[in-house]
């Protein structure tokens, strides 16, 4: 019985809670600057609005350019199977699910980029060779954290990789800890496109590595690009949680309280984030990268001892 | 005579029914040597003496492949000498789980080459080269089979040399061009550099044995003798295989040879570069360490400059090339993983490392063929390999499009097609590595994992680079005349090339049992072997479920799509540009800007800029260019410079036989005198 309450809980919360973080993100900015903002909920409001519009479909474009939100979608569903919510199990996990996980962010990029590249527009070849240049710093600092993890706990599936911060003792473990939890931010902020790497807000084709590479989707495949950006989010900011805030409560209950708490505070912490930096120069985004891998390796170069 | 002697004959005709699957590969294999050679016997523009060709390349592969079925059924090796009047060795070979899993890629994929060249370089159009291609093409097969079954040395080095020119003549097939002449030239220096370090390690082999026999040596060899035959070793079979610092020679041969024979020779040949450092390290005693994360640093190496090379590149071809020695690089870090695992005694990096680097060679052999075909019949469509002039081609020729993508996917080791599997397997070993029992050996095995990351992300930004450029967007020239999807003979090797990549990737768990075996030649007796993992199923169910997601979604998504569409066909809004050209697209080079700013240190790339002087100035052109470091900045100079410094030795060296049997009879005279005076 427990194991499919779980599968329904993780399920649930993967496929409605999403929405809610751009949300937050959005109203923690409107705060900080003294607006009132759009209400928590909009991104729910904009995608049942899309999913009712028409689409319009380029000349130029061929079957990918409706393929990439499916795909994209479909990949990091099956990707959010793989984390662990807070200290529950997760769904889906075996032996090597880890790099599955990030390949299937690999493949939506793939497909992502080359519907940018479908449109044969300039902005958005821009945003997909941005896309993929900056994958290539944030992907090895990624796994530098999975082996910090995997070297601390032995373990070479997802959930119990992650899970190794609640028992890892803190004398020996801190150190490590805190360099990945800041290079898993930065990754969390990068591959989201969030500020400092992009700016999700503006229009400015120059600035934009996201926004620019969906600039022509409409309708219900704008929403789909949305929605499965969204989850993106909330996976990543649930893999973050576990080295940031390995927390347990003692009943389940409230082990699902507090993910419930821990996730938007992710959000707020992007929101502050967001309202106290300014957009880095493109040029300037891959030293960020670049400092992420540094973080999360020497966090492994703690670990030779 | 005494060959044809009745007794012989009845001994051979004994042999064949007896079930060794060896008389049926040797059948093949003298069948694949030989099986251009009617077509000689026809006019050089004769398709039927291509055709007879083609047929007979195909009856040797299905000969070969009932040969290795049982052999792969037998589950045993097999062997057979047979001694003969040459001053060394012995013809003996024989067949083993190795030999099997690199004889699979050498009886497809020439057979399917060989039907794509009926469409691709059809006789009758090609009245110069069109018979010599028939020829060295089967030779090729017909001496790499034997490379894989020899297990003489001396045979070794005489099917390896076989091997090599008929590739430096199936790459000059159209010697008119001086550009192709001269990368001929450069892979025949090249081949032969690392065919010499290959006659050193065998002459060190025989003196350490007594014999030419490739059997397992002593373990009590002194460490620097090790230290050498491994350099001997990876050098010299590493020239063939394309690794890093010693690739010269691939990314030209390659671009200049055509399609068909690119795609064996990087789909198969190189592979043969890695079979020797496979079977050499075997019969080596376990390996220092040290040696273990040389090998993974060297594969890195090969992985990250390979692709970061590949990045800069606008000839369709060369990029093909360069991600070529990408993947040999990451092969060749699944092999440095086993090497680690036989000096910690640690049966599950064997087990992880070399069947990964295995299942890689396959991977690669079947979609890398898949691209440099799809890559003829592009070039058949516009008479171009630059990627710059091209574009918009998935409208025009959407099979050949299909097709490409999924050899795109697959090369960049995504899930769900074969080129994850492997890669996936080395993964867990260098996860599994990280746990205290591998010693001082798990930072290598961990860096070595972050890299192959990096290879992967770079991967992916190559072939988007190289699929947005060639097939999506607007057609960057307008003169073009329609291009279309090439001819049946060309589609369905590349449609057959295409299923092996999704049969593989979809249920790898039925190559699992002959890895296993090949893994278990591997492993030291006494350690208890380590199964492939069950989770080969998984990854089996997550690509067969992903799939089904996938195109369950898309099947509702499609329809859905095209009774929303907007009525009229609009052209891409890209922010409200009124008048779109082709021009403003991202070309290649634009796109992997960034990407070759990051490397340039390494990689070099030159860059033509213009400037304005006058008031009025004239047309000016920008031109950008990566060019291959090793080669030409470091290889190609040095050899220059030698060039210009030895013409001092021409006092010696006059070029009249006479004064060199003069050196001879004073050098003879001089050895007496020092024997009989000295001595």
């Amino acid at each position: 019985m427990n194991t499919a309450l779980l599968i329904l809980f993780h399920l649930a919360l993967l496929l409605a809670m999403p929405p809610l973080l751009p949300g937050i993100i959005n109203k923690i900015k409107a705060r900080a600057a003294g607006r009132k903002g759009p209400p928590v909920l909009q991104l729910y409001y904009d995608l049942f609005k899309l999913a009712r519009k028409q689409v319009v479909l380029s000349q130029t474009t061929t079957w990918i350019f409706i393929a990439a939100p499916v795909v994209t979608l479909a990949a990091l569903l099956i990707a959010g199977l793989m984390v662990p919510f807070g200290s529950f199990p997760a769904p889906l996990s075996f032996t090597g699910d880890l790099i599955l996980f990030a390949y299937l962010l690999a493949l939506g990029r793939f497909f992502t980029t080359s519907a940018a590249l479908d449109t044969g527009s300039a902005f958005e070849g821009m945003g997909a060779a941005r896309e993929v240049t900056f994958a290539c710093l944030s992907e090895p600092a990624l796994f530098f954290a999975l082996l910090v993890l995997a070297k601390m706990s032995g373990a070479l599936v997802l959930a119990d990789l992650l899970h190794a911060p609640l028992t890892a003792s803190w004398q020996t473990a801190a150190a490590p800890m805190v360099l990945v939890a800041v290079g898993l931010f930065i990754i969390l902020l990068a591959e989201n496109c969030r500020i400092p790497v992009d700016d999700p807000n503006t229009h400015l084709e120059l600035t934009m590595i996201h926004e620019v590479m969906v600039l022509d989707h409409s309708g219900p495949l704008l929403g789909l690009i949305l929605y499965g950006a969204s989850i993106k989010l909330f996976i990543l900011s649930a893999l973050f949680l576990h080295i940031a805030a390995p927390f347990q409560a003692a009943t389940p209950l409230g082990n699902a309280l507090l993910f419930l708490i821990e996730i938007p505070l992710t959000a707020v912490a992007v929101g502050l984030v967001e309202s106290v930096m300014a957009r880095l120069q493109m040029r300037h985004v891959p030293y960020l990268l670049i400092a992420a891998i540094l973080f999360c390796g020497f966090g492994f170069i703690l670990l030779v001892r | 005579m005494n060959l044809f002697s009745l007794h012989r004959l009845a001994f051979l005709l004994k042999l064949c029914f007896s079930g060794n699957p060896l008389v049926l590969l040797t059948a093949a294999g003298l069948l694949l040597l030989a099986s251009g050679i009617p077509a000689c016997f026809f006019g050089r523009t004769s398709n039927t003496g291509q055709r007879i060709t083609v047929l007979l390349m195909a009856l040797g592969s299905a000969i070969g492949l009932t040969g290795w079925f049982r052999a792969v059924a037998a589950a045993q090796p097999f062997f057979w000498t047979h001694a003969w009047s040459l001053p060394w060795g012995a013809f003996s070979i024989g067949v083993d789980a190795l030999s099997a899993v690199f004889l699979l890629p050498i009886l497809l994929i020439p057979a399917l080459g060989s039907f794509y060249g009926l469409g691709y370089h059809p006789q009758s159009r090609h009245p110069q080269s069109g018979r010599g291609l028939g020829l060295f093409y089967g030779m090729l097969a017909g001496a790499m089979l034997f490379v894989v079954l020899a297990r003489d040395s001396i045979l070794l080095l005489m099917v390896w040399e076989l091997m090599a020119v008929s590739a430096f003549f199936l790459a000059t097939t159209d010697h008119d061009d001086p550009e192709v002449r001269r990368s001929g030239w450069i892979y025949l220096v090249a081949t032969h550099t690392g065919t010499l370090c290959l006659m050193a390690l065998f002459v060190l082999l025989h003196h350490i044995q007594g014999s030419f026999d490739l059997v397992a040596l002593p373990t009590n060899l002194p460490p620097p003798l090790l230290t050498t035959l491994v350099a001997l070793t990876v050098i010299g079979f590493g020239f063939k295989a394309g690794l890093m610092p010693l690739h010269l020679w691939l990314p030209g041969a390659h671009a200049n040879a055509p399609s068909h024979v690119s795609a064996v020779m990087s789909g198969v040949m190189l592979k043969m570069g890695v079979y020797g450092i496979v079977r050499l390290l075997i019969l080596l005693p376990p390996l220092p360490i040290r040696d273990g994360a040389v090998l993974l640093a060297l594969g890195a190496l090969s992985g990250i400059l390979g692709m970061a090379f590949a990045l800069g590149q606008k000839d369709l071809k060369r990029l093909l090339a360069y991600s070529s020695i990408e993947n040999i690089g990451i092969i060749l870090m699944g092999i440095g993983l086993a090497t680690l695992g036989r000096s910690l005694h640690r049966a599950d990096l064997i087990a992880l490392g070399l069947g990964g680097a295995l299942f890689h060679v396959w991977s690669h052999s079947l979609f890398k063929s898949l691209l440099f075909m799809n890559a003829g019949g592009l070039i058949h469509a516009l008479h171009t390999r630059n990627i710059n002039q091209m574009g918009g081609l998935a409208k025009r020729m959407p099979r050949s499009a299909s097709l490409f993508a999924l050899g795109c996917i697959a090369i960049c080791g995504l899930p769900p097609l074969n080129g994850f599997v492997g890669e996936w397997l080395m993964y867990l070993g260098f996860f599994r590595s990280m746990d205290a029992a591998s010693g001082p050996a798990w930072p290598a095995a961990g860096l070595a994992a972050a890299a192959l990351t990096m290879i992967g992300a770079l991967a992916l930004a190559c072939f988007v680079k190289l699929y947005g450029t060639v097939f999506l967007g607007l057609p960057r020239e307008t003169n073009q005349q329609a291009p279309h999807d090439p001819a049946p003979t060309m589609l369905i090797p590349m449609a057959l090339a295409a299923a092996g990549c999704l049969f593989l990737g979809f249920f790898p768990q039925t190559v699992q049992s002959l890895l296993q075996q090949a893994v278990l030649l591997w492993t030291p007796t006494g350690l208890q072997p380590f199964p492939l993992p069950d989770s080969l199923i998984w990854i089996s169910r997550l690509a067969l479920g992903l799939t089904g997601v996938i195109l369950a979604a898309c099947a509702l998504v499609f329809p859905l799509m095209r009774r929303r569409a907007a009525p009229q066909p609009m052209p891409t809004w890209s922010c409200g540009y009124a008048r779109p050209t082709p021009r403003m697209q991202y070309t290649s080079t634009g796109f992997a800007q960034m990407l070759v700013a990051l490397f340039t240190h390494l990689i070099t790339p030159r860059i033509r800029l213009f400037s304005i002087k006058q008031p009025f100035p004239k047309t000016e052109s920008f031109e950008t260019d990566v060019p291959d470091t090793m080669l030409d900045r470091i290889v190609l100079p040095f050899f220059r410079l030698t060039a210009r410094a030895f013409p001092t030795l021409r006092l010696l060296q006059q070029g009249r036989i006479q004064v060199y049997l003069l050196y001879i009879l004073l050098m003879v005279t001089g050895l007496l005198c020092w024997v009989d005076f000295f001595k």
